[in-house]
């Protein structure tokens, strides 16, 4: 009885308080904000993925050629086509529909369900690590190309240190960890350090050094005590066992990596917002003249802030070594430097932002072996619609004018109160 | 103009206004930065559209699509930031968009006919200007000139001139108003855009006052200063600082020998002794680009001391950082509020701890407590009447009076032994300028030591106890703010009464 009465009162001005509500939501809708944008740029992708989909496919090209005399040929091959491929996507990065009923049935196990989830969070968590650290260093005015380079090096001194040491469980794990930490935020450090001492530009020092970095893995895995014992081809010893990010083992790779992706981001989230460290960094990077003159040492800040970033790209290697990899080889660390610039810019140099658009890549990544093998279509397709987001959200003036988004309120107010 | 209306969002910028500017007539648009002024004859000029309302150009009425159409209907602009490329010479910046080629659209540049033009036009207007000069080493005044000879050129008969003695020194403006008056004799109009109301009174034919994107009221030459600030404000202010005598007391700042080199490596400061007292205000005159920068940033350690002392009761502050020096009880408000005052990007809040954000109470080396920053934001924003929305509002969005006063509240907002203020009101509207000299005459009477440093002879002399007046690099001479303004005049452009002076 009186919960009845209690819905009842508040539920007259309800209407009222609705209308205000959905008259704000279709007003945000339309208004450009970053998340719409973000949205959308991943809608025009997926439409030009599209399209390349069906360019790609020689059998169903060839049924366009009669696309006056019977379009529905045409059209049908190329909707089953783009749907498959698409449906693929979604069931390698998230899984498929058909093994979970097998699961509840108990023909299959749940670690076959999960498996292709597994496989996301996997790519994805190394992806994190280099998105905080370009995403960081972005917040303080630097452009850190470097992350890929930092990378390599968290790779090199995570796997030696987990391969050397052989110190006891837990222990050898976090020493491994923190050594992958040193060894980026080193690499990071020196394109500080030139930045504040001699104003070299940060995009040509963590360039060179990128390279640096590559040359020197490829050298040290084939050098005496590293190399794995028996091996001609270019492959270091295995960390040890203790060593390793634990993982439930099986088909199912994902690692405790992931999770420290979580508490690292937020941990960045809190350094930006609420240190003191954070609003250096943020003053530096917004106004570096005005943070001098209020007494900020910009140089110092330059410096520390390469490291803390070398540091994380440096953190996303260690993971992918002690994670998945287990043994350095020349291609160790993949491009998860590279793709820590597409993922910051995705994320907006956000912290959260960054982790999402981090998990965006990885089921894009996962998504994209199933559709390689079970669609045929190339995986380089995958990596085409994740340059085509990039794109998009690079230029946002341009899915502004596609979808007549108007220009977002607040904005305009600004720039008109800043004129004369 | 007529019924021009005009919005950015929410903000009216323009509401109906009526203007109308005869032939051969200054018609001075007088009003507060960001009242509408500029966004009015921006859409003159065609770089704005009005949402209502038409222009018309003898009685016909036109619509600008951009420049362009305005120049071909008469209508040239100088900004109040010179549109010039520092790297080509006068005529090249001259005939830049209305290139003179031989052979077509991709042929030569006919270099020797534009500068004819250029020493034509210099010639016929008395606008001497160095057609083969680069635009960089020309003086600010001199650029200015480059500017009305390139509307010049273009033949117009309105000239919009968008605050153009703000960069000048005085006898720069006295200059700039002789060739207005000439060009008036020549018949041609020109609107003034100005918030100063002296060269109001000493060249407009009619003035226009504009407050909050309105006319507020037309006024004539004759009208009186206060007056026309009133119309300007909204309510009465007073021009005059109001201050009591000085109490001297000990010396806080002593500056001895101080050379220090520009960015050039130029010798900017030249062997500067200075004393400033507890309880006192030393202004230092001069006019831009003497020195006074380079002065008060090597006090402040954002500039490096080639020789010299500079001790701040006694304590050497050469060799320390600028965290250091502000943190010993220094407060200073950098002459370019933009680019070394404020971080745009950052919140009121923010920018209110700028320089103290990792000390008690705000925080601490790791940690930032927003709760009293916000508090502390609040707090400020009540006493040095800062006029935003909140205190999350980025301070971007705030008018430059309001940007200056959270600089300045930040400044004063902790004990101080010094205050240094470089052109402290620059770009501030009437009603700032008075609250901001309010607060510095507050700050000396409770015995803080406090220098100021203007270009404005007129603010110089309203706060200084003493005036110092600066000439490349030194100090030529210290006198009372009794002294007449002729000879203040004389002193900034370098002229002692004693000839013997140390000029070579």
């Amino acid at each position: 009885m009186t919960a009845e009465t209690n819905t009842e009162a508040p539920k007259k001005p309800a209407p009222a308080d609705q209308e205000s509500f959905l008259s704000v939501f279709t007003r945000n809708l339309w208004a450009s904000n970053n998340v719409l944008i973000t949205t959308l740029s991943i809608v025009l992708a997926v439409i030009i993925g599209a399209v390349l989909i069906v360019v790609s496919d020689a059998d169903v090209l060839a049924k366009f050629v009669y696309f006056t005399a019977r379009p529905s040929d045409a059209l049908n091959a190329s909707w089953t086509l783009i749907s498959e491929a698409y449906a693929d996507l979604l069931k390698g990065a998230f899984g498929d529909p058909a093994v979970f009923q097998a699961w509840f049935d108990g023909t299959a196990t749940w670690q076959e369900a999960f498996a292709p989830l597994s496989e996301t969070l996997t790519y994805a968590a190394p992806l994190v690590f280099t998105g905080l650290s370009v995403a960081l260093a972005f917040r303080g005015g630097l452009f850190n190309i470097g992350a890929q380079g930092q990378a390599v090096l968290g790779c090199v001194v995570a796997g030696a240190a987990g391969f050397t040491f052989g110190l006891p469980i837990v222990l050898n794990l976090v020493v491994a960890l923190l050594a992958g930490v040193i060894g980026g935020a080193l690499w990071g450090f020196i394109p500080g350090l030139l930045k504040a001492r001699t104003g070299a530009h940060e995009v040509i020092t963590t360039i060179m050094l990128n390279y640096t970095a590559a040359l020197f893995l490829s050298w040290l895995v084939i050098q005496k005590g590293v190399q794995a014992p028996g091996r001609t081809d270019a492959i270091s010893k295995s960390v040890a066992e203790s060593a390793q990010l634990p993982s439930p083992g099986g088909i199912l790779r994902v690692h405790l990596g992931i999770l420290i992706a979580v508490l690292v981001t937020a941990g960045v989230a809190w350094l930006l917002k609420r240190s003191a460290f954070g609003f250096e960094i943020r003053a530096v990077g917004a106004n570096p003249h005005a943070a001098q003159t209020a007494g900020i040492s910009v140089g110092r800040t330059y410096v520390l802030l390469m490291a803390v970033a070398g540091g994380l790209a440096g953190l996303g290697g260690a993971t992918q070594v002690l994670g998945t990899a287990y043994a350095l080889t020349p291609a160790v660390a993949g491009n998860i430097g590279f793709d820590g610039l597409l993922v910051a810019l995705l994320g907006r140099n956000r912290p959260w932002g960054t982790f999402f658009a981090a998990l965006l890549f990885g089921a894009l990544r996962a998504g994209g072996n199933r559709i390689q093998s079970y669609a045929g279509i190339s995986l380089e397709l995958v990596t085409v619609l994740q340059a085509l987001i990039v794109i998009f959200i690079a230029a946002p003036a341009l899915v502004k004018a596609i979808f007549r988004l108007r220009a977002a309120r607040v904005t305009g107010a600004g720039t008109s109160l800043a004129k004369g | 103009m007529r019924g021009i209306t005009k919005r950015f969002g929410d903000l009216v910028a323009n509401d109906h206004i009526d203007i109308t500017v005869e032939p051969g007539e200054v018609h001075a648009l007088l009003g507060e930065n960001g009242a509408g002024k500029s966004t009015l004859m921006n859409q003159l000029y065609g770089l704005l559209h009005p949402d209502e309302g038409q222009i018309l150009v003898n009685d016909e009425p036109v619509v600008f699509n951009s420049p362009r159409d305005a120049i071909a209907a008469g209508i040239g602009m100088v900004h109040q930031h010179f549109m010039l490329v520092p790297v080509f010479t006068v005529a090249e910046n001259i005939a830049l968009g209305a290139e003179e080629t031989r052979g077509g659209p991709l042929g030569w540049l006919d270099r020797r006919r534009s500068r004819r033009d250029v020493i034509d036009t210099s010639t016929k207007y008395g606008l001497p200007v160095d057609p083969d000069a680069l635009v960089e080493d020309l003086p600010v005044g001199a650029q200015q000139r480059v500017e009305i000879v390139k509307a010049l050129t273009r033949e117009v008969d309105l000239l919009i001139l968008d605050e153009p003695t703000a960069v000048l020194t005085p006898q720069e403006t006295e200059e700039l108003l002789a060739v207005m008056r000439s060009l008036t004799a020549m018949g041609k109009s020109i609107v003034f855009i100005t918030h100063k109301l002296k060269e109001v009174k000493a060249i407009a034919d009619r003035i226009t006052v504009v407050r909050r994107g309105r006319i507020v009221g037309t006024a004539s030459p004759d009208t009186s200063e206060d007056e026309l600030a009133a119309l300007m404000v909204g309510r009465a202010v007073s021009l005059e600082v109001q201050k009591a005598p000085a109490e001297p007391g000990a010396v806080v700042l002593k500056i001895d020998g101080l050379v220090v080199d520009d960015d050039r490596g130029i010798r900017a400061v030249d062997g500067v002794d200075l004393e400033v007292r507890a309880g006192e205000v030393l202004g230092i005159a001069g006019v831009q680009g003497n020195g006074q920068t380079e002065l008060v940033e090597a006090v402040m350690g954002l500039r490096e001391v080639r020789a010299g002392s500079v001790r701040l009761e006694g304590d050497d502050l050469i060799g320390l950082s600028t965290k250091k020096i502000l943190r010993s009880g220094v407060g200073y408000v950098p002459e370019d509020r933009s680019h070394d005052g404020v971080v745009k990007e950052f919140s009121v809040a923010e920018n209110l701890v700028l320089d103290m954000y990792d000390s008690a109470p705000y925080g601490n080396a790791f940690r930032v407590d927003g709760g009293k920053v916000g508090g502390n934001a609040r707090e400020r924003i009540e006493q040095f009447d800062i006029r935003c929305q909140s205190a999350d509002t980025l301070v971007g969005t705030l008018s430059g009076g309001n940007q200056q006063k959270v600089v300045v509240a930040r400044e004063m907002s902790r004990p101080l032994r010094l205050f240094i203020a470089s052109q402290p009101t620059r770009g501030v509207d009437v009603g700032s300028i008075e609250f901001i000299h309010k607060q510095i005459i507050h700050e000396r009477d409770q015995g803080t030591a406090v220098l100021v440093v203007s270009s404005e002879l007129d603010e110089v002399v309203g706060l200084a106890d003493r005036i110092a007046v600066m000439y490349r690099g030194r100090i030529l001479a210290i006198v009372s703010p009794d002294t007449p303004r002729e000879e203040l005049g004389l002193l900034m452009a370098g002229i002692t009464g004693a000839p013997a002076e140390g000029e070579k």
